[in-house]
């Protein structure tokens, strides 16, 4: 694939670079209900559409719900869908979430993640797609603005490729409301990188097809003798479909590294010679936890920085390979599964099972509802997380919380 | 040339044997509802008897091309196929909601209401069965007043209908209609209708329910008559704020607009069986009301 060489920087908020790559990504319909932090990105689309910069139809819905309503049909006739929320958008769309999913959908939706209520707060943390993370959707993270910019392009591709919908997240405020320089890919290069949708099933009146008809647990016979596939087959399928999207994500990231010059990967894996001591953090704070590791390092402690970018399907393999020097892994959570632990903190400890690696593993809680996190406290956490292993190497039952209780 | 019983379309978009029950309403609606759009449409329906009726994967008893969505979201998933076709260019088919009246007056009002307000191009069609009778009878927001069901199942409901067809009309639609399934050409008529307007079309289907109404199935028809005869249900259709009468409703009103009494509707389903006398007076009083009422607006008579 042609290169493109000239860089095209501009100073741009995580919401403008998702824009714009929708844009970019030439969607055909865009379904979005204004909810803060993601409200400036629907407005901008509007925008687009409205000064007739973006072939597409805006429809300004009633509801999260109805807009993930009108992707799956759109998308149905044939149309690329895109849509955008926040938090208890996101949480509102549960039921289309798994339905988009269920019906194979290649869907693209950001996720200006930010806390869920009760009580309100619009400020960041990743509980509402965390809480999403079993509807069947491919989930990535990121670290900047220009990997917000990228990852949405990707997704579209790698949803049409899978026929899995995909969810790009990042950060509310931190990245959405954040301005720092991103390369706008050039238009015809995306072209190049992103072919036109071609839907695997359009409903047409030519050709009559009946889709998500009720679907009994065991196959069943069609009228012409052919035995058909019951719900537990497609629900194989979707998992099968994720399982194998992997490739196709790699895939995605190295093509988009020949052409666009900037490399992409399931996971950011930041390798520090001889570290033995890893920290996993997860969207923008995989960035904070690098200046953390810089700082450690200057203290005399090595540490590698493991960035989670693809949360689903979760890259079991790739993992245990960056932790496989690891004695010590400290899991950063911007999400809590009430009455377990963070949500990244089990996948670490599910991927190193029945692998020779031992590691302890030191889970922290923090930024919840916008509670501002900096290296600092990364790095004293950290260096708390070694001071325990004198204690005891074994992993405790529950995380700890950076908070004032 | 108006479409009579031996000039109406042949084809068949409804294949024969569907799941439907006997004497079932819903599927002779639907029938009249495909013949009028000659196939030439996709289909959006959500949870609702007329899924049961769609068949069981990998069989559908219905030629047009359909897609299931959940309970909540027809009027979006109308939407969203007008848009999606409109951003394609692909132009002469018309989009079809078919949906129940828990999935309109109830579960799905909002995702309607935003559809229609947008003015999306689409024909929304509410088949009246006046209850959730998919899961077996339950009380909905179009059950009337003294019905039994499984969620009113002692005293039966204590509230009216909720007139969804002037909800929609208040909505500033270019076509809103009411039909019963018992007069399936009136329907027919309608919905041709409707396929050449432009915008949200909203059309009322009275349909009623052997099981759910507890009457005996070969009285589908006998039924949905009484309902129109009694002026329970008034067929009309407004068009472009222009208010008519039609059909059965229409003789009634030229006949000098005498209403047979309703009691005779109640005491011929089982589900009224609790409907005390106060209460039969009471809609009486409210069937006599909005007939006058419509007597008075309309413009054909």
């Amino acid at each position: 694939m042609a290169t493109q060489k000239k860089s095209n920087i501009h100073i741009l908020d995580g919401n403008q670079a998702a824009a714009i790559a929708a844009k970019l990504s030439r969607v055909q319909v865009i379904a979005a209900y204004p909810i803060t932090p993601q409200t400036p990105l629907t407005e901008q689309l509007s925008q687009y559409v409205e000064a007739g910069e973006l072939q597409a139809e805006y429809v300004a819905v009633e509801s999260e719900h109805s807009a993930m309503a009108v992707c799956t049909s759109a998308s149905l006739v044939g149309a690329r869908a895109f849509t955008a929320t926040s938090s208890h958008g996101l949480a509102y769309m549960h039921e289309m979430l798994h339905w988009a999913a269920g019906a194979r959908l290649p869907i693209v939706l950001a996720c200006v993640n930010r806390a869920i209520g009760a009580p309100w707060n619009v400020l960041n943390d990743q509980q509402d797609s965390i809480a999403q993370r079993d509807t069947g959707w491919i989930q990535i993270y990121c670290r900047n603005n220009q990997e917000i910019m990228d990852s949405v392009i990707q997704a579209f591709r790698i949803a049409e490729i899978v026929h899995v919908p995909v969810m790009v997240c990042y950060d509310g405020y931190i990245l959405s409301h954040t301005e720092m320089p991103v390369d706008i890919p050039d238009q015809a290069a995306v072209d190049r990188y992103l072919p036109a949708y071609q839907p695997h099933t359009v409903l047409d009146p030519s050709n009559p097809k009946n889709y998500n008809l009720v679907t009994l647990a065991n196959p069943r016979v069609g009228v012409d003798g052919k035995l058909c596939h019951g719900y537990m087959e497609l629900r194989y399928l979707l998992q099968e479909a994720l399982q194998n999207s992997r490739e196709t994500i790699l895939q995605a990231g190295r093509e988009f590294n020949e052409v666009f010059g900037r490399d992409y990967s399931d996971m950011f894996w930041e390798d520090r010679e001889d570290a033995e001591i890893t920290i996993v953090a997860m969207g923008s704070l995989a960035m904070e936890a690098i200046v953390a590791a810089d700082m450690l390092r200057e203290e005399g402690i090595r540490v590698g920085v493991l960035g989670l970018r693809v949360f689903r399907p979760f890259p079991k393999s790739d993992v245990v390979r960056a932790l496989r020097k690891s004695k010590l892994i400290v899991v950063f959570d911007k999400n809590i599964s009430y009455g377990s632990e963070g949500a990244t903190c089990s996948e670490i400890k599910s991927a190193l099972y029945g692998t020779y690696i031992n590691a302890s593993i030191r889970n922290f809680i923090v930024g919840l509802g916008g509670r501002d996190i900096k290296a600092r406290e990364l790095v004293d956490a950290t260096k708390k997380a070694i001071a325990s292993l004198k204690e005891t190497v074994i992993n405790p039952d529950y995380p700890e919380w950076i908070c004032q209780i | 040339m108006k479409t009579n019983a031996v000039n109406l379309i042949e084809q068949e978009w409804i294949l024969p044997g569907n799941r439907t029950c006997p004497g079932c309403a819903l599927s002779l609606a639907y029938r009249h509802t495909l013949k009028a759009l000659e196939g030439q449409c996709i289909v959006t329906v959500p949870a609702s008897c007329a899924t049961v009726l769609h068949g069981m994967y990998p069989i559908t008893a219905v030629n047009v091309p359909c897609v299931n969505t959940p309970f909540a979201s027809t009027g979006a998933s109308a939407t969203g196929l007008v848009a999606g076709l409109k951003a394609l260019g692909r132009k002469g088919i018309t989009v079809l909601a078919f949906a129940g009246d828990g999935g309109t007056h109830d579960i799905g009002i909002q995702s309607l209401s935003g559809a229609a307000e947008r003015q999306y191009d689409f024909i929304y069609m509410c088949y009246d069965n006046e209850g959730y009778m998919n899961t077996g009878n339950q009380r909905s927001g179009s059950t009337p007043l003294g019905a039994v069901s499984g969620t009113t199942p002692v005293l039966g409901k204590q509230q009216y209908q909720k007139d969804m067809t002037a909800i929609m009309e208040a909505h500033g639609l270019p076509y809103v209609a009411t039909c019963s399934a018992s007069y399936p050409l009136d329907l027919y008529e309608k919905v041709k209708k409707a396929r050449t307007i432009e915008g949200t079309r909203f059309i009322h289907v009275h349909t009623p329910c052997p099981p759910g109404w507890l009457f005996p199935f070969s009285d589908t028809i006998r039924m949905g008559e009484m309902a129109v005869e009694t002026g329970l249900v008034v067929l009309y259709e407004i068009e472009d704020d222009i208010f008519r009468l039609t059909s059965a409703s229409e003789s009634l009103a030229r006949k000098g607009g005498t209403l047979q009494p309703v009691r005779e509707y109640f005491i011929s389903q089982g589900r009224f069986k609790t409907i005390t006398e106060e209460q039969i007076d009471e809609l009486q009083n409210w069937v006599n009301t909005r007939w006058k009422h419509c007597l008075h607006r309309a413009t054909n008579l």
